[in-house]
Formats: structure tokens, sequence, C-alpha cells
């Protein structure tokens, strides 16, 4: 469903990615691990359409979305959930899922089972999005994600500033998004979270993959991680 | 003396002035954008409204029903060419093109006009004004529209809360970058925003050519009161804006009473009391300019 | 020439920094051979030029100033016809009414706006962007309509600037190029001066960068703040000299926003927020003033639409064209590095 090829892409001077192949089958889920600044967020980024890509190409459902920008992507149903959330901090949880109804995108998702699936969230909703605490945030978030009915799901660092009880509640949701048939590619600094939800994992390392495939382990993910030498 | 006359002649000038002020703090509060030619374009649709009204033999508030359409279509086209490339970090851009519009649309209409005052008028309904008791007087067109303000503040603000639009007008604001995730084009919704203030800024234009005259550069008073408004008011509130107009307006209008040639001067020196000690306006909030 | 030699630790390299470079060695000597041309002028030339050349100092003072104030500090102001307005009268008080001398009393005209620009400057601070430049339109009506109310100066009506009216008109004409030229080379002076100090290297970090220059520690209002009185002192300058150039003040025309169109016209064109920028940009505005000015309102028309094709197409102005994006300097304001040959083991 998801075919990146030899993917680059710089942020003015500085190229972030370089040379990324990957690809998600569709109802899969693939984890994209590494350090900080490796260009997790980047490889995300440029697959959702906020940073022009340099080289490569991106295929999404036998297309080509290389060119095409952000809102177009989401409204062929790659939807991505972005770092720090980004909700729309003046309005309420209720019409932060509203703004995703212009993906005009029809599936099973809709307000009321997005609801069902998070119903902490639904107990906020005519909360201002900015009151709310980062966990109920990041349910939000999601949430207004699965509005647009995605075919391919971007998440990017969901983890980041919660209480593990709460990533685990975050995570549990993921196969149900799965069943419907869609494919998820996530974003975890987390490694051993990222193992837990995923058994296909890439690794970056200073912006190039340094390991990607299935049932590695820990040693051989470390290097990857940190650009080591195995020892064996 | 009577002030109570003058104070209710006031805010009755009020609701024209946040007519002027809806349109400008909208273009602010989504875009960032000050648009320095807001009341050149207001003049613009008073001096199309003569046309109009010359030509087809019809009264200015017909020839406003073509006219607000076809202004908010200029500004949808102004965004989407011009202004939407003026967007970024700096204010610097956008300042500087639409200061030169301002300029250009003045003198388009000077070459095309002529430098004489004009007057839009309704016939009687003009002058016409409702005797009440304690010998106060109050001007039936000043009356309507000051109801037509509230009015149209009443549909701007139903438009934001409670329509897909309003809500990703609103959402733009916050994160435009985000908004682009949802599947919505953000510089469709900025030209939607344009639009609107242009179609505001058109009533308010003929709304002021009825009740005063006008010439080509009418349109600089016309963007300081609307600012001063604003300003008066509290960035970010729209109801905010209408207390801010009605008390420039009060301003005025007293002034006027006690020195009748200060009576924009009135106006200006009350706006830098605000300025001094009420910087965020009466209704107070802390908006990030 | 000011150079820095260090011995630093790494790699045992020294370095040099230089504050001329080739090219500001040039243009600042080519400068100097204009100056003097420039001085000689009116045996040279004929009168009208020679007046009309005024003006051209005039409106090079203006855009100079506002491009320091814009450019460099951010501040895009659409009122400094306040303090050309100010300056204008001022003339007329202290030279007129007062009987003083023309250099004094243009060194304190300037003064008195710089500091009529302090409580000015407390009050416009709380505005920023667009609104901030809104602010300061509406300061330069608040001042007009408070200068028409005085009937010693003339009221609404104006006043007339006497004091060089015992000179023969060569002369008269001649006096008033000469004081332009002189004010017009102090003022470029002041901005290199600026620029090239701490307080210039702290305003070219606000103008990059307003967020990392606060964090950085550059005291951001108080920067401003001396970069508006400036502007506003300058401002004043070119007022004082369309005093003693026109002979007389109308508020309407010293106060007008026009000025303000003018001196961003200038600078947009020229290159905002460098310093060779203005001077081409009065240059282009002076060869468009010949060809169009009869026009009226299709001049005008002109100016807005050159102006705005600049700012979207050419953001960095004739000078970004020329200097191909700020690697040439013909002031020495810069900073050039260069590592010496000898690398030390």
């Amino acid at each position: 469903m998801l075919q990146v090829k030899k993917l680059s892409a710089a942020y003015g001077q500085v190229t972030a990615i370089r040379e990324i192949d990957l690809s998600i089958d569709e109802g899969g889920i693939l984890a994209v691990i590494g350090a900080n600044g490796a260009g997790k967020s980047t490889l995300l980024k440029t697959i959702a359409g906020q940073l022009p890509l340099k080289t490569g190409s991106i295929h999404f459902e036998g297309q080509d979305i290389s060119a095409l920008p952000a809102f177009e992507r989401a409204r062929r149903g790659v939807v991505m959930v972005p770092e720090g959330r980004r909700l729309f901090a003046s309005l309420t949880v209720h019409e932060n899922l509203q703004t995703a109804l212009s993906s005009k995108r029809k599936g099973f998702w809709n307000l009321e089972t997005v609801y069902d699936l998070f119903p902490l969230v639904a107990e906020r909703k005519d909360r201002r999005a900015g009151n709310l605490s980062g966990g109920e945030q990041q349910a939000t978030a999601i949430a207004r994600a699965l509005v647009a009915n995605p075919r391919l799901l971007l998440l990017d660092e969901v983890s980041l500033g919660l209480a593990p009880a709460i990533i685990s509640e975050l995570y549990a949701i993921l196969p149900k998004i799965l069943a419907q048939g869609t494919s998820i590619l996530l974003v975890e600094q987390d490694v051993s979270q990222a193992l837990k939800v995923s058994d296909e994992v890439h690794c970056l390392l200073q912006g190039s993959t340094s390991l990607a495939g299935k049932n590695f382990d820990m040693a051989a993910i470390s290097a990857a991680y940190f650009g080591t030498e195995v020892k064996s | 003396m009577n002030l109570l006359d003058p104070i209710i002649q006031g805010i009755l000038l009020g609701g024209l002035y946040a007519l002027f002020a809806a349109g400008l703090s909208l273009m602010f509060g989504v875009m960032r954008i000050v648009n320095l030619a807001y009341g050149d374009f207001a003049v613009l649709a008073s001096y199309a409204s003569l046309v109009v009204v010359n030509a087809a033999l019809v009264n200015p508030l017909v020839a406003l029903v073509f006219i607000a359409p076809a202004m908010a279509l200029i500004g949808y086209v102004l965004q989407r060419t011009i202004l939407q490339r003026t967007l970024g970090l700096s204010p610097l851009p956008s300042l500087l093109v639409t200061f030169g519009l301002s300029i250009i649309v003045q003198n388009l209409l000077l070459m095309f006009g002529s430098a004489d005052q004009q007057r839009l008028t309704l016939g009687d309904i003009d002058t016409a004004s409702i005797i009440l008791p304690l010998d106060i007087h109050i001007g039936v067109f000043p009356l309507a529209v000051f109801v037509l303000a509230i009015v149209i503040l009443s549909a701007l603000s139903w438009f934001m809360a409670s329509t897909q639009y309003g809500r990703l007008v609103r959402a733009v604001s916050d994160d435009p970058a985000t908004v682009e995730l949802q599947g919505v084009n953000p510089k469709q919704i900025f030209a939607l925003a344009t639009a609107i203030a242009f179609g505001l800024v058109a009533v308010a234009g003929v709304a002021a050519g009825i009740q005063t005259s006008f010439n080509p550069s009418s349109g600089s008073m016309l963007l300081i009161f609307a600012f001063e408004a604003v300003i008066i008011g509290g960035l970010g509130s729209l109801w905010g804006t209408l207390g801010g107009a009605m008390i420039l307006g009060v301003a005025q209008t007293v002034g006027a009473a006690f020195a009748p040639a200060q009576q924009i001067l009135a106006g200006h020196l009350v706006f830098l009391i605000f300025l001094a000690f009420l910087p965020n306006g009466i209704s107070r909030r802390k908006v990030r300019a | 020439m000011n150079q820095i030699q260090t011995q630093t630790p790494l790699a045992g390299q020294s370095f040099t920094i230089r504050r001329w470079a080739p090219t500001s060695i040039i243009g600042t000597s080519s400068f100097l051979a204009v100056f003097v041309v420039l001085a000689a002028l009116p045996y040279m030339v004929n009168l009208s030029l020679v007046y009309s050349m005024i003006d051209l100092f005039i409106l090079l003072i203006l855009a100079m100033t506002w491009n320091m104030l814009a450019g460099y500090g951010g501040m895009v102001s659409v009122g400094q016809q306040a303090f050309i307005g100010v300056g204008a009268y001022s003339m007329v008080v202290i030279a007129d009414h007062l009987g003083m001398n023309i250099f004094f009393a243009i060194a304190l005209s300037a003064v008195f706006c710089g500091l009529l620009a302090i409580p000015i400057s407390f009050l416009v601070f709380r505005l920023a962007g667009g609104y901030f430049a809104v602010g300061t339109w509406v300061i330069s009506e608040v001042v007009r309509l408070t200068v028409v109310q005085v009937p010693e100066i003339g009221g609404g009506a104006g006043a007339s600037f006497g004091a060089m009216s015992d000179m023969s008109k060569e002369l008269r004409i001649a006096t008033s190029y000469w004081i332009a030229l002189g004010a017009v080379v102090l003022v470029l002076l002041a901005c290199v001066l600026l620029i090239r100090s701490k307080g210039g290297l702290a305003l070219t970090a606000v103008r990059d960068d307003i967020t990392a220059a606060s964090t950085s520690g550059v005291m951001v209002t108080a920067i401003k703040r001396l970069v508006f009185v400036f502007a506003g002192a300058g401002a004043g300058i070119a007022g004082a000299l369309i005093a003693i150039s026109s002979l007389r003040v109308q508020p309407d025309s010293v106060f007008s926003v026009q000025w303000s169109a003018f001196m961003i016209f200038i600078v947009v064109v020229g290159g905002v927020g460098t310093l060779e920028g203005p001077i081409f940009g009065v240059l282009v505005f002076w060869i468009l003033k010949q060809l169009l000015a009869d026009y009226g309102p299709l001049y005008l028309i002109c100016l807005g639409a050159i102006g705005i094709a600049f700012v979207l197409f050419v953001r960095g102005g004739i000078w970004g064209l020329v200097s191909r994006k700020g690697r040439v300097e013909l002031f020495p304001v810069g900073y050039k590095y260069s590592s010496n040959s000898s690398i030390d083991n």
C-alpha cells in the first residue's frame, strides 16, 4: 500500500533523511525507531507532505503522491497525527474532531464510533482543547485523525511526555484501528514500546536506514540505534 | 449642556465603526495581515455604488446587493494572487504591499472619479430622525446602521461558531499547517476570510457613503477609525470591537459637542489614553500580535 | 583598519578579522570622490538643478532613516511625517522667531524631534507589526491636528520661513544645497557608525531573528527605542531642510502621509536592510519623478505598482540583485574572517 523509494529530504542546506526505502502492506504496521535527530519525524512529515522531498518517490495505493500537497494526500487517506499533538487550542474537542470531516472520507470511523473508542475524549468533548492534559490531548489528536478515515495512519511520537500507563492505553487501541484495514506507520523513541506493537521495525541513524525488517534481538537493535558495532 | 444627545449619536456611530472594524480584525485574526488599503476599498465600494446608482437609477442599497459579492470576489482573488505571497514570519511584506495597494486605489479613484466630495443618498431617510422624550433626536439611518451592525456581527459570530467553514477559519488562525493535515487547503480558508472581510468593507463603505460624504482619500481616516476601534475593544474579541467602536464614536461626538472642529482629534486622544493605560483593550484579552 | 589577531587552541590556526573588505574600500573611496564632485556642483551647473538636488538629499535622508527603522529595527512606521512636520516648524520657530543661527537651528530641531520621539515610543511600542504602523500614522495625525491649532505658527495656513530672506537667490539656494549635502553626509555617517557599533550588531541580530536576539541578551527594547529616536531626529533634519528650501511650511504638505509613501518606495526598490539600498532607490525614484510627475495620479499608481512588484518578486531590491544578496558591501560595516596562511603544529 505504501512504497517509499530512495527518499531524501532536507531542511534548507541540511539533508535530514537520505535514500530511505520502506514499504507497508494493507493492514500492516511498521515502527520507525532511532535516536533524537535521526530523522524519524522528518520521514513522516515527508510522507505526509509537510516537507517536500528532494529525491526519491512515494507511492500510495499504486499512485505516485510525491508531488501532491499535504491536504491532497490527506484527502486520499494518508493522515498524520503530528508531533506534539497540534490540536486547535481555541476550538473544543468536538470541534477539533469536526475539522477532520473536511477530508470528506467515508468509512467505519465517524464521530460516534470514534467517541466509542475513546470514552475519555467523549466525556471532554465540550472542553477547549487548550485546557486538556497531555494524555487527553494525544487521544483527541488520534481521534481527530481517525475521523478522516485514514487508509494509512502516521503516528509521530505519540508517547512523548506521557505517563507509561497512558501510553499503554493509547497503544492498546492500535489493533482496533488495524482491524478496519488501516495501515499504521509509527515513530517511537522507546524501542521496547515499539516492539510491543510491531514486529517489523525500521531503524534510522543520522538520516539513513541502519536496520530494517523483523525478528531482531535487542543487541542488534541497540547497535543499529546507536551506531555501534554489534558485540558478538 | 445636553450630553445625552451626543452620547447616543456616538453610540450609533459606533455601529458604523464596528462594521469597519469587524473586517479589519478578521483579516488580522486569521492571517496576521493588517490591510492598510482597507479603508480605501470601502471608498471604492462607495464609488462603485455611485456608478451603479447613476447608471441603473436604483438606490444604494440595491446597488450594494451586487457590489458586496463583487468586492468579496475581489478580496478572494487578491488574497489568492498577491496577499498569499506576503504571508510569513515578517509583517513587512504584507504591510508594504497593502500600503502600495492603498496608493493605487486612491489614485485610481482620483483618476477616474473626481476629487470632489461625493455622497450617496437614500432620499429623505438620510436626515430623518425620531424624536424621543428629553429632546433626544435619533437619526433613523444611523439607528438602522447600528442595528445592521449588530445583525452582521451576530451573523459573523454564528458563522464562526456553528459552521464548518467558521471552524476552519478559527482553526487556521491557530495552526495553518495542521489544518492542512485535515485535508483542507489553508490558502482557500485565508481567501474565504479575506472575501468575507471585503464583503463587510463594501457594506461599511456604502453605509458610510450615505451617512457622511466621501472623496478618494477618505479611506485613510476610515482605516484609522477601524484600527482605533479594534485596539480600544481589544484584539481577538468580536463584541469587544463593537464596544471599542462605541467608545470611539462617543469620544468623537462628545468631543465635537465641546469643540466642533475637534471631533476627530478627540477620538484620537481617547484612543491614545486607552493605548497608554489599557493596551489590551476593554476585553482585556492578551492576544499575540 | 582594525585587525584582531588571535591564537586559538583549535588546530593551532590563527585568524584575522577585518572590518574593511576590498569592495568596501573601493566603495567608500568612490563615495568620497562623488562627495567632492557634489560639493563643487553649485559652481558647475544651473540653479534649478542645484535646487532639485536638495529634494533628492531630503528624500535620501528620509529613506536612510526609515531603513534603519524598518529594515534594521523591524519597525514599519507610516508616521515619520510627524517628525518631518515638527522639524520644519521648529526651524520656523528657532531660526525665524528666535533668530538663531541656521546651523544651530537645524541641530536643535533634530534634537527636539529626537526628544519628542521618546514619549511617542512608549506609546507605539505597545503595538506590533501592522498595528504599530497604523499607530504611528495616528500619532502623526494627532501631531498635525495639534500643530494647526497654534496661531503663532500660522494655524491651518502654515508659516513662512524668512531667516534667509536677506540673501540673494543664488546664495540662498547654494547655501541650502551645501547645508543639505552636509546633512546627508552626517546622517549617512551616523548610520554607518550605528551599524558598525555594538549597538548595530545587536540591531542586525534583531533584524534577522528577534527571538534569538532577545534570548542572547540583546536589550531589544532599548535598541529599538534608540533607533526610533534616531529616525525621528533624522526625519526632523529632513523637515528642517524642507523649510529652508521651500521657504514655506504648509501643514497639509509637511505632515502628509505621502512622505511615508515616498520613503517606503525608495527603500523597497533600493533594498531593505542594507546601507547601500536607499542610495539606489533614490536614483530610481528620481528618474521616475522626472519622467512621470506631470501625470499626477498615474505617477503615484506607477510608484505603487512598482513598489508592490519589488516586494513580491525582488525582495532584496536593486542592491540585492547587484550584490548577490549581501556578499558585497560598499561600506565597512561587516566582518570579514580569514585564517592566516601558516598552520602551526
